[in-house]
């Protein structure tokens, strides 16, 4: 089981008040973890990563155990704390402002 | 009793202004969709409580919403808006081809006929259609793949299509309008286009009289004269006669012609409005007096429009799809600011009051008349 915690506005567009919890079938990965929350909530489609080439959207990151792993290869397997659910997966929406 | 609902898109959410016939009193609902860029919102002409909405942000992309209940609810639909075959490239800043990328949808033109039909004008210029309520979008390629399209160039707010008209005289008929590239027409409903530019003149670019490369900012049509088009250009107020076929210019006494609203009385299709901004590098009004223009015969006479707004110390911009009118006995006029006020007029302009004063800022006004 995988904890991800979304940003604000993408937590209101599934309707969710905290962290998702989701079963990933084989190798948790950052694609595998985002494949399943698209799976789930559809309206998610685009909003993390461009639906046709899966290319992460430049202002998302992705952090996990006080790291940032947008980097990482996204098939690369997160983290164990995280399959264990010990630590969550954060979908961050990058700071900007003035 | 009959009524008006006004659909305000903004900067950081959406809003449902409600009143009666008289429009005097307003109920105000909202934010919907709170912090997102609301681009642009629009009601079926055929089912008024269908109305579909344009959401997104430079962070999570596009959504498209739809309201099946006169915007009390809403409902995400598709946002997957992939070019036509190999997208191929146009002109970048600094003359080098570019990929065409969608970025965003502007303006959302629901059918005259079927409420499950409707238009997106995008960013980077293209135009796509949806017949199952906005589920599926596909692109009408023959515009973007016409002579011209790789010449195109984005502008300082993108290379974005803005305005759709459907004529409802004949729905294949369609005109748009793109931001630096000028106006297009299609008569066999999106399969061919042409430039329709003869006639407009544009400083800042190479060849002033050229067929592509204008500015256009807005174009409107009163639907019992579907071959006179009106057009807010960068600079210059323009109309045509003959469906774009040619444009005269008829900016006639204004202060100054550069701006972005234009709409046209609902009952009269040779009253005008504009909202002249200062200039292309000061983008708010004259004198920091914001008035509305009207000309009732059709241009070059224009008359200012100022009691209800402020006439000192105003420098808000009105942007393209921020000005609307309804289809009440005596024409009301709608309008909002890059400062978050929407300004209402019972009275086809003669005078004006805020409805809201503080919202975020306004990026697009639509008017539903409700029976």
């Amino acid at each position: 089981m995988i904890r991800v915690v979304l940003p604000a506005h993408l937590k209101t567009l599934v309707n969710a008040t905290r962290e998702i919890e989701l079963d990933v079938a084989g190798v948790a990965s950052q694609r595998s973890v985002v494949d399943a929350l698209e799976n789930r909530y559809p309206v998610l489609l685009g909003t993390i990563r461009d639906p046709t080439t899966k290319k992460r959207r430049p202002f998302i990151r992705f952090f996990a155990c006080e790291e940032d792993i947008s980097h990482d290869d996204p098939e690369a397997p997160l983290p164990d704390a995280v399959v264990s659910g010990v630590e969550p997966f954060f979908v961050i929406g990058a700071m900007a402002g003035g | 009793m009959s009524g008006v609902r006004v659909l305000v898109g903004t900067r950081k959410g959406a809003f449902v202004l409600r009143s009666d016939g008289l429009r005097k009193n307003w109920d105000v609902s909202g934010p919907f969709f709170g912090g997102w860029e609301m681009y642009h919102l629009k009601g079926s002409p055929v089912d008024p409580n269908r109305i579909y909405a344009s959401q997104g942000t430079g962070w999570f992309g596009q959504l498209i919403q739809r309201s099946n209940d006169g915007g009390e609810t809403w409902e995400p639909v598709g946002n997957q808006f992939n070019y036509d075959g190999v997208p191929g490239t146009h002109q970048w800043y600094d003359g080098t081809p570019h990929p065409w990328e969608f970025a965003r949808v502007w303006h959302l033109e629901p059918s005259l006929s079927d409420p499950d039909a409707v238009l997106a004008g995008v960013e980077d210029a293209a135009l796509f259609q949806s017949t199952d309520g906005g589920e599926n979008w596909s692109e009408l390629s023959g515009l973007r793949k016409q002579d011209s399209g790789a010449s195109w160039q984005p502008g300082a707010g993108g290379m974005c299509l803005h305005s759709i008209i459907v004529s409802p005289k004949d729905p294949e008929r369609i005109f748009v309008a793109i931001s630096s590239a000028g106006a297009f027409r299609t008569d066999d409903g999106g399969k061919s286009w042409r430039p329709i530019n003869k006639g407009l003149h544009s400083e800042g670019i190479p060849d002033g009289d050229a067929e592509v490369g204008h500015c256009v900012h807005h174009i409107t049509m009163h639907p019992s004269k579907p071959d006179t088009l009106f057009m807010q250009k960068h600079w210059d107020v323009m109309r045509t006669d003959n469906a774009g076929d040619s444009w005269v210019e008829i900016s006639g006494n204004l202060p100054t012609d550069f701006g972005f609203a234009i709409d046209v009385h609902a009952h009269e299709p040779e009253t005008v409005y504009v909202v002249p901004i200062k200039s292309d590098s000061e983008h708010y009004p004259l004198d920091g007096q914001l008035r509305v223009y009207r000309s009732r015969s059709g241009g070059n006479e224009w008359e200012p429009l100022t009691k209800g707004l402020p006439q000192s110390n105003c420098y808000v911009d009105v942007l393209r799809d921020a000005m609307s009118v309804d289809s009440l006995d005596r024409c009301g006029l709608y309008f909002g600011t890059t400062g978050g006020q929407v300004y209402a007029s019972n009275d086809e302009g003669d005078s004006w009051e805020a409805i809201v004063r503080d919202l975020p800022a306004v990026l697009s006004v639509e008017v539903q008349t409700l029976a």
